[in-house]
């Protein structure tokens, strides 16, 4: 289970989150939804190690990870795919891939998670030597989720997936999310502004703006909340 | 805004306010002529050796002075001003030795040449910035001096000398020589620190410190940013090429008195002074001067060996100058400013 | 005809140490962001430690050993202890852009004058390990030296080898990820940190080899390897700054450029001309042959 107790994050003299505190179950989806600037990004990359807490305490399977720097999180399974597609463009697509499996040191083991990526994308497949740079808007989305599978994670941190995708691909990409959620078992933290996407396919949902949960509870149950949709329009 | 609450008011409010306005300039002048005053007493009370140093503390300080021009307010690197130095003592060479005018013009046409030559330079490098300049500045500095080699006429390895004179008869038959060039050399400085105050404060000052910290924001405020660049290159340029010149006064004007280290010391220099502070000019040229004499003082403790004397200065300024970086990245004076103002920030937020 | 041959072999010889030495300061950029002007530092000790070998215990493979091994030593620990201490303290205010810089100068200075101080300022004569006349082929004498030959290979197996470990290993795909994007590394488990000081024992050790080599059968002063620094940084910036590949070109441009320009015009127009080549790249093309437009400002 994931657990965020009461955090508080600063930007300068800013307090891009103000007293944060939820829970995630082992193995269930968490949307987390709020307009730009609320501080869903901010949040990932506190709980992927990128960005320093100021207050508060982070929680992963019984153990405390707060502070803890990314590199090590990955290691502890905690996965974070940043937002704007996180894939090195200079890379081929099976190098971008290898990103994942490289702390591990074992050839076999990424080798067979590789072609567990793409069995689940096979359009990877066909570019695995080309530069990620040539690759679609949607494949690069695919690559980044791909790098993040290959180091096996347990906590999946996602920002922002749909950001700038054809409709198309949109509903693809959230039908893999939920997918690697229901039947590998993986928790994810879906950071989106496409509220009604991510609520539809989440477990749970978040409401954030302006660094505060305005809202939480079942997913099914938030889409027709008034918190949402002032948290959205302002009214 | 506020409303204005009554004539009286107001009145006094402007005479405050222009009052203001004049006396920083007055305050300015008089804290120069005050310190040249100072400066001039001093030269009557200390020994030949002292008096050249101070010369030469003139010269240091002259050309840190152009190094923040350039690097602490349009935020651009120069790893090559020994170079404008040498143009600029070239320059006053050839015209000395071909023209011989007054002084005041030999001068003039080595801060003129060199400006043209930073023009120049400036409007390459508007367009470079961080390593590509530092490059660039440092290929300037090894390169150029050498060039002297190539061409008779700048006196080839020997070097040329230029004679300024001596001192006119009416200061005296104790007027030595070295205390000529000391008066020279402190009074161009003072003048040009002057001027130099008064163009950072001026409008071009400022525009080249928002250049210098946000050019995409000060560009979108209509300040030609490049141009000013090259504005900035060009009147370090100029100063750097008179501090030359002054050096070539009391040197030889050769290829080896402007080495690489001579740019790096006038960095090291401007770093120590804080790269943005003016004042601290004088303190770095100080601090130039005195390492060399310590360090032969400690070569002398040590047995005179030769590498010590040789090596020792740039040991230290060396270290002197990483410590500073790594320390107070900017500068003595404005890291306790900036130290005061977090303790500041501290306070008030604990007030929340 | 035969004059032109012998100038390109020549261009050739010179252009492996700049390209050699341009790999070491892109590899140091790469992987920090950093133009390493005390690269000419960490290769003067490493030349001067292996002169010592040279004269001890007569074998200048050993001393080859040893340039290479105290290069990439002395890069390693300058990165973990200097440079990162400068990042933590010194990232805002006017000196930022320049701190990096300056303080790599400084090193510049520190080591150059330590060096000094213990062998002192006097040249010193590095002798070339293997025959330094001209190959003889029929009648005529080329210019080209078994030095040469030794140079240039060596220069070759070097480059080789680095293209395979950056290629082909594991290894290589951190340091390039870790150069490439810092973050998207860090989120992969690759510890850049770690990553990054490897980069500069590369560098150090590569900067090793040029010195060593470019030192052979000439004289060794703390100063000697200043204009192979100019000389390396224009390559660099020919190639462009974030291509190996492209030092390694702009390396070879270089030499048989200033090669041309020594046979035909004389060696006191090859400084001014790479000062020339240096201000019309960044002017013309800031990026380098094989660097990506907008790459130019740090």
């Amino acid at each position: 289970m994931l657990k965020v107790e009461r955090l508080v994050v600063e930007h300068g003299a800013i307090r891009a989150i103000d007293g944060i505190s939820f829970e995630v179950a082992t193995g269930s989806l968490a949307a987390v939804i709020g307009s730009n600037g609320a501080g869903k990004t901010t949040l990932l990359r506190t709980l992927s190690g990128l960005k320093e807490s100021k207050l508060g305490k982070v929680w992963w399977n019984g153990r405390e990870i707060t502070g803890m720097k990314p590199e090590d999180l990955v290691r502890r399974g905690i996965s974070h795919v940043s937002e704007g597609k996180s894939v090195i463009p200079e890379l081929t697509v099976k190098e971008n891939l290898a990103l994942g499996g490289l702390w591990r040191g074992n050839k076999s083991e990424l080798a067979q998670s590789i072609e567990e990526v793409v069995n689940l994308f096979p359009r990877l497949g066909e570019r695995m030597s080309q530069r990620a740079d040539t690759l679609s808007g949607g494949e690069r989305q695919m690559l980044a989720i791909g790098r993040a599978w290959v180091s096996k994670p347990s906590l999946l941190l996602l920002d922002e997936p749909s950001l700038g995708l054809a409709p198309l691909v949109v509903e693809q990409i959230f039908a893999t999310v939920s997918m690697l959620c229901r039947e590998r078992g993986i928790t994810i933290v879906l950071v989106e502004q496409n509220a009604m996407g991510a609520l539809s396919i989440a477990d749970k949902g978040i409401i954030i703006n302006l660094g505060v949960i305005v809202a939480q509870g079942d997913a099914k149950q938030l889409i027709d909340d008034p918190a949402l949709r002032s948290a959205y329009l302002g009214y | 805004m506020l409303k204005r609450k009554s004539k009286h008011g107001d009145d006094h409010a402007k005479v405050t306010k222009h009052a203001k306005q004049s006396n920083p300039i007055r305050r300015r002048i008089l804290v120069f002529v005050l310190l040249g005053w100072f400066l001039l007493l001093l030269g009557d009370r200390v020994d030949e050796l002292r008096v050249y140093q101070g010369a030469l503390i003139a010269i240091y300080a002259l050309a840190i002075g152009s190094l923040i021009l350039l690097t602490g307010y349009s935020g651009q690197i120069s790893l090559g001003h020994g170079a404008f130095m040498a143009i600029g003592a070239y320059a006053a060479a050839l015209t000395q030795i071909h023209f011989a005018p007054p002084l005041i013009f030999t001068f003039i046409a080595a801060v003129l040449v060199t400006a043209l030559f930073g023009a120049f330079l400036g409007g390459g490098a508007s367009r470079l910035s961080g390593p590509y300049l530092a490059g660039t500045t440092l290929a300037l500095a090894l390169g150029l001096p050498t060039l002297a080699n190539q061409f008779g006429i700048l006196g080839g390895e020997t070097g040329l000398t230029f004679d300024v004179g001596f001192p006119p008869e009416r200061l005296g038959l104790d007027f030595t020589l070295y205390k000529w060039f000391y008066w020279i050399a402190g009074l161009a400085t003072l003048i040009m620190l002057w001027m130099i105050q008064n163009v950072l404060k001026s409008r071009y000052g400022r525009a080249w410190k928002a250049g210098r910290s946000n050019p995409a924001a000060a560009s979108l405020v209509g300040l030609n940013v490049g141009r000013r660049k090259v504005l900035a290159f060009t009147v370090s340029a100029g100063v750097a090429g008179l501090a030359g010149a002054l050096l070539g006064m009391i040197a030889i004007v050769s290829p080896s008195a402007f080495p690489l280290s001579l740019s790096f010391a006038i960095l090291t220099g401007a770093v120590l002074a804080g790269l943005t502070s003016l004042a601290g000019t004088i303190v770095g040229g100080l601090v130039l001067v005195i390492i060399p004499d310590i360090a032969e003082t400690i070569s002398y403790n040590l047995g005179d060996s030769e590498a010590v004397v040789a090596n020792l200065p740039g040991l230290i300024t060396s270290v002197l100058l990483i410590l500073t970086v790594i320390l107070t990245p900017n500068g003595p004076a404005e890291q306790w400013h900036h130290h005061k103002e977090k303790k500041k920030q501290k306070e008030l937020a604990k007030g929340h | 005809m035969q004059q032109i041959i012998n100038t390109f072999l020549i261009g050739i010889s010179i252009g492996s140490i700049y390209s050699l030495m341009a790999l070491a300061l892109v590899l140091v950029w790469r992987s920090t962001r950093v133009v390493n002007f005390g690269q000419a530092g960490q290769a003067i000790v490493s030349t001067y430690v292996a002169w010592e070998v040279v004269n001890r215990s007569g074998s200048y493979f050993l001393a080859f050993v040893f340039a290479v091994a105290i290069g990439g030593l002395l890069g390693g620990l300058i990165e973990s202890g200097l440079m990162r201490t400068l990042f933590k303290h010194a990232s805002e205010g006017p000196i930022a852009a320049v701190a990096p810089v300056i303080v790599t100068l400084g090193l510049l200075g520190v080591i150059r004058a330590v060096v000094g101080l213990i062998w002192t300022n006097e040249g010193k004569r590095f002798e070339s390990p293997v025959d330094t006349a001209g190959f003889v082929i029929g009648d005529t004498t080329l210019p080209f030296s078994r030095l040469n030959l030794l140079i240039v290979v060596m220069a070759a197996i070097v480059m080789i080898i680095f293209s395979i470990v950056f290629q082909k290993t594991n290894l290589g795909l951190s340091l390039r990820a870790a150069a490439y994007n810092p973050e998207i590394a860090r989120l992969s488990g690759i510890r850049v940190s770690q990553t990054r000081t490897i980069g500069w024992v590369f560098a150090g050790a590569a900067g090793g080899v040029a010195g060593i080599l470019v030192t052979s059968n000439d004289t060794l002063t703390p100063n000697s390897l200043d204009t192979l620094l100019v000389f390396a940084f224009t390559a660099a910036v020919i190639g462009g700054l974030e291509s190996l590949v492209g030092a390694v070109v702009g390396g070879l441009v270089l030499g048989i450029g200033l090669s041309f320009i020594l046979i035909y015009l004389g060696t006191s127009l090859v400084f001014p001309t790479a000062f020339i080549v240096l201000v019309l790249v960044l002017l013309i093309r800031p990026a380098g042959i094989f660097g990506v437009k907008g790459a130019r400002s740090a």
